[in-house]
C-alpha cells in the first residue's frame, strides 16, 4: 500500500525500485564497530594491477628505499592507475606474487619491508578546489591513483572526464552497500561525513553537474542522519535519499533506476542518462588527495564472518597481507569453510591468506559452515524463481540450459552478456543449481573465444605480412639477378666490340 | 648493344603474351566453396593438415578428400564452422567433432640453454613469432605463436617443445561447475 501513498510523490525512491532482487539477511555484525587504524604490517605487497585496465609499470628497483606516498608504479595508457608506496621502507622484491584472486595466479608485485617509521615523502601538490578547473581536479585524482573503491576498481579520473563525451547533470553517490556483512562505507559515512561531503562536492565540480544525490539504503539510519547533517559543501547542496534495502541496490544501473525511474540501456554507461555514479569511499579518497595531497594508499576494510574472533572495520594500508589483518582482529576462532575478499554475494574466494589487500577490497569474510550453503544440487523444476529474482529481467534457467548444452552463442542471444553476476538466481534457486557460477564460466569462456578469434585474425595478418615480405625479397633478388645478367651481357658485348675494333684496326694496319 | 636490348625486349614481350594467353585459355575455375573454406582456416600455411598450405587443405576439403577436422591449430571451433559449409561427402561428422577435445591452445617454448642461435626456427616460423639472431638465444612471442610445430621440426638441438599457453589473470575464467545430469543419475543408480 505504501507504494501508492502520497508520501511517495515526495520521495520518488519509495515509488521507483527495480524489478527482481532479493532480501538476504543483512548480517551486519560489524556495524557498531568504529573504524580502527591498523599498525604498519611486517611486510607489504603491492600488486601493480589493482584496477581495471592496463597494469602499472614499476619505477623502483630492488633495494631502493621508498617513502610513504612515493610513486612506485606509473599508470600505463589511458585506463590505468598510479600505485604509491603505502609506507616507508626498503623494496625487497619487484617480481610476481599470488594475486588476491580465486585463480591464485601470479601478478606483478612490489614487495616492501617497512622500516616502521612510516615516514611521509613529499605530498602531492595540493589544490584549492574552489578555484581549480575540472581538468586540474581530474588530473589530481589520476595522479593520486584513485580507483572505484566499491570493488569495481575502475580508475576514477576516467569517470570524472566523462563530461567531455556526455551531457552530465547528476552525480549519484553510492552509499547503498547492499552486500550482507559489509559495513565499511556505512562506518565511513557515519564517522567522516564532512570529509565525504567535501570529496563529493569536489567531484561534482570536476564533472560540472548541478545535482548531487547521495543514496543510502534504509538499513543505515545513522549514516543517513550523519550525511544529512553535512549536506552542504563548496556551495553545492547534497540531496540525501533513502533507498529500499534490497540486493543488488549497489549496482549503479539499479541505483539509478531506483532514484530516477530511468533505465540505463543494455551494455551502456549511466552517463548516457547524464548521470555518473561514484562510491562514498571514493569521495573520501578524493577529499584526501585534493585537500591534503595524500595518494590512495589505504582503505577501510570490513573483517567479518563467524570465523573471526572480533569483527571490525579497519583502516589498513594497501598491500597488508590478509593473514596479518585477520591476526589484528583476534585471528580465526574456527577453521572457515570459505574465505572471501568482498561480500558474500559477489566476493572472490581465496585460498592463500598471504595475499594482500588491494584498493578494491572492501571486506574479508571468514565464513563458517553454518553461514555457507553447500547443499545437494537437484534438477531444475522450471519454477521460475530465478526469473523473478533476476534484477536484469533475464531467464537464468534458460541461460543455464543453453550453457549446459555448450550453446554459448545461444546463451549470448538471450542476454548472457547483460548479466552482472549478482548471484540473485543462485541465492533463490530451490534446487541449489549453481546458476551464477555457470554463467561466470560461460562469460569467461565466451571472452576467451572472442580473444582467440581475434588472435587468429592477427596470426592471419602476420602470416600474410610474412608472405608478402618473402615475395618482396625474392622479387628483389630476381631483379638484382636480371640487372647483373644484363650488365654482364653488356660488358661482354663491349669487350667483343672492343676486340672487333682491335681486329679491324689490325686489319687496317 | 641495340641488338641485345631489342632482342631481349621482344623475347620478353612475346613470352609474356604467350603466358597471358595461356592463363586465359587454360584457366581452371576453382569452386567458390574453396575460398569460403580458406577464409575460415587460420591462413598460416603451417602444413599440419598434411597439405601444402591452407589453400591446398581447403581444396582437399572441398573435394571431400579431407575431413572437417583436418586443422589442428583451428581445433574444435574451426571444425564446427567448417562442418556448416563443407560438402556432405567429406569425412568427419558430428561424432568426430564431438570426440575432438577442446584443445588447450598450445605455444612453442624454447629451452634457452639448448638454443644455439642457428636461426632455423626463426626463418621457418609462419607468423614471425620467434625473435632471434645468429648466435643469439631465440625466444617465442607467446601472443603471436599459433603452436604449429614448424619450429620444433627444424630445431637441430631439440630445444623447442610444445606446451599449453600459460594462463594469466586476463584469460583465466571459472571452471564449469558440476551440475545434476540425468545420465549421471542413471549411471549411479545402475
Amino acid at each position: 500500500m505504501r507504494k501508492l501513498s502520497l508520501a511517495g510523490l515526495f520521495n520518488p525512491a519509495q515509488v521507483f525500485s527495480f524489478r527482481g532482487g532479493i532480501h538476504p539477511e543483512t548480517r551486519k555484525h560489524s556495524s557498531e564497530c568504529a573504524i580502527e587504524d591498523m599498525p604498519v604490517p611486517s611486510l607489504i605487497r603491492v600488486p601493480l594491477q589493482q584496477h581495471i585496465g592496463v597494469e602499472a609499470e614499476p619505477i623502483v628497483k630492488r633495494d631502493d628505499l621508498v617513502l610513504k606516498g612515493q610513486l612506485i608504479g606509473k599508470a600505463r595508457g589511458p585506463v590505468s592507475a598510479n600505485i604509491h608506496a603505502p609506507t616507508s621502507g626498503r623494496v625487497i622484491a619487484v617480481g610476481h606474487f599470488t594475486a588476491p584472486h580465486p585463480s591464485g595466479l601470479p601478478v606483478p608485485t612490489i614487495t616492501i619491508r617497512p622500516d616502521g617509521k612510516d615516514e611521509w615523502g613529499p605530498r602531492l601538490p595540493r589544490l584549492r578546489p574552489e578555484n581549480a578547473t575540472p581538468e586540474e581536479i581530474a588530473a589530481k585524482v589520476a595522479e593520486a591513483g584513485i580507483v572505484g573503491m566499491g570493488g569495481a576498481t575502475f580508475p576514477s579520473a576516467v569517470k570524472l572526464n566523462l563530461r567531455a563525451k556526455y551531457e552530465l547533470h547528476t552525480l549519484v553517490i553510492n552509499g547503498a552497500e547492499c552486500e550482507p556483512y559489509l559495513t565499511c562505507d556505512d562506518r565511513l559515512m557515519r564517522e567522516r561525513p564532512e570529509e565525504i561531503a567535501d570529496g563529493i562536492a569536489i567531484m561534482a565540480r570536476a564533472l560540472g553537474v548541478k545535482q548531487i544525490i547521495v543514496a543510502i539504503e534504509s538499513n543505515k539510519p545513522q549514516a543517513i542522519e550523519a550525511m544529512g547533517r553535512h549536506n552542504r559543501a563548496l556551495g553545492y547542496e547534497l540531496r540525501i535519499k533513502t533507498v529500499p534495502t534490497q540486493y543488488p541496490m549497489g549496482s549503479e544501473k539499479h541505483l539509478v533506476k531506483t532514484l530516477t525511474g530511468r533505465e540505463t540501456p543494455a551494455r551502456a554507461l549511466t552517463a548516457e542518462l547524464g548521470i555518473v555514479v561514484h562510491n562514498a569511499a571514493t569521495a573520501h579518497a578524493v577529499h584526501l588527495a585534493v585537500r591534503y595531497g595524500e595518494p590512495s594508499i589505504s582503505r577501510v576494510v570490513t573483517v567479518s564472518g563467524r570465523g573471526i574472533a572480533r569483527p571490525a572495520n579497519v583502516r589498513t594500508l594497501i598491500g597488508t597481507p590478509v593473514a596479518e589483518l585477520l591476526a589484528h582482529c583476534g585471528g580465526l576462532v574456527e577453521e572457515p569453510e570459505r574465505m572471501l575478499l568482498g561480500g558474500p554475494m559477489m566476493g572472490l574466494p581465496i585460498q592463500n591468506p598471504r595475499v594482500p589487500i588491494v584498493k578494491g577490497t572492501n571486506g574479508i569474510l571468514a565464513l563458517t559452515r553454518s553461514e555457507t550453503r553447500d547443499r545437494d544440487i537437484m534438477p531444475c523444476i522450471r519454477c521460475g524463481l530465478c526469473v523473478q529474482a533476476c534484477p536484469l529481467g533475464l531467464t537464468p534457467f534458460e541461460l543455464n540450459a543453453r550453457i549446459q548444452a555448450s550453446d554459448l552463442d545461444g546463451a549470448a542471444r538471450v542476454g548472457l552478456l547483460d548479466c552482472i553476476t549478482c548471484g540473485c538466481c543462485s541465492y533463490t534457486c530451490p534446487s541449489n543449481i549453481p546458476l551464477v557460477q555457470t554463467i561466470h564460466f560461460a562469460k569467461g569462456k565466451l571472452a576467451e573465444q572472442e580473444s582467440r578469434k581475434h588472435q587468429q585474425e592477427q596470426a592471419k595478418r602476420l602470416a600474410a605480412a610474412r608472405t608478402a615480405r618473402e615475395e618482396a625479397i625474392a622479387e628483389a633478388k630476381r631483379a638484382a639477378m636480371a640487372k647483373r645478367k644484363a650488365e654482364m651481357a653488356a660488358k661482354k658485348q663491349r669487350e667483343a666490340e672492343a676486340a672487333k675494333d682491335a681486329r679491324e684496326g689490325e686489319a687496317v694496319k | 648493344m641495340l641488338y641485345a636490348v631489342t632482342s631481349m625486349t621482344a623475347l620478353g614481350l612475346g613470352l609474356g603474351l604467350l603466358l597471358g594467353l595461356a592463363a586465359r585459355k587454360f584457366h581452371v575455375e576453382t569452386p567458390p566453396i574453396v575460398d569460403e573454406i580458406e577464409a575460415l582456416l587460420p591462413g598460416t600455411n603451417c602444413g599440419q593438415c598434411g597439405y601444402p598450405g591452407c589453400r591446398a587443405g581447403a581444396e582437399a576439403l572441398a573435394e571431400g578428400a579431407a575431413p572437417v577436422t583436418l586443422c589442428p591449430p583451428g581445433g574444435r571451433e574451426v571444425a564446427l564452422q567448417l562442418a556448416e559449409i563443407a560438402p556432405p561427402e567429406c569425412g568427419g561428422g558430428a561424432a568426430d567433432i564431438g570426440g575432438m577435445e577442446e584443445a588447450e591452445p598450445m605455444v612453442a617454448f624454447i629451452f634457452e640453454d639448448h638454443c644455439t642461435g642457428c636461426t632455423k626456427c626463426f626463418k621457418r616460423c609462419p607468423t614471425d613469432a620467434i625473435v632471434g639472431a645468429n648466435k643469439q638465444i631465440h625466444t617465442v612471442i607467446v601472443d603471436a605463436c599459433i603452436g604449429c610445430d614448424a619450429c620444433i621440426e627444424v630445431c637441430p638441438t631439440e630445444a623447442i617443445i610444445h606446451r599449453t599457453k600459460p594462463r594469466t589473470l586476463r584469460n583465466w575464467y571459472w571452471e564449469k561447475p558440476d551440475q545434476f545430469s540425468v545420465e549421471g543419475e542413471m549411471r549411479q543408480s545402475a
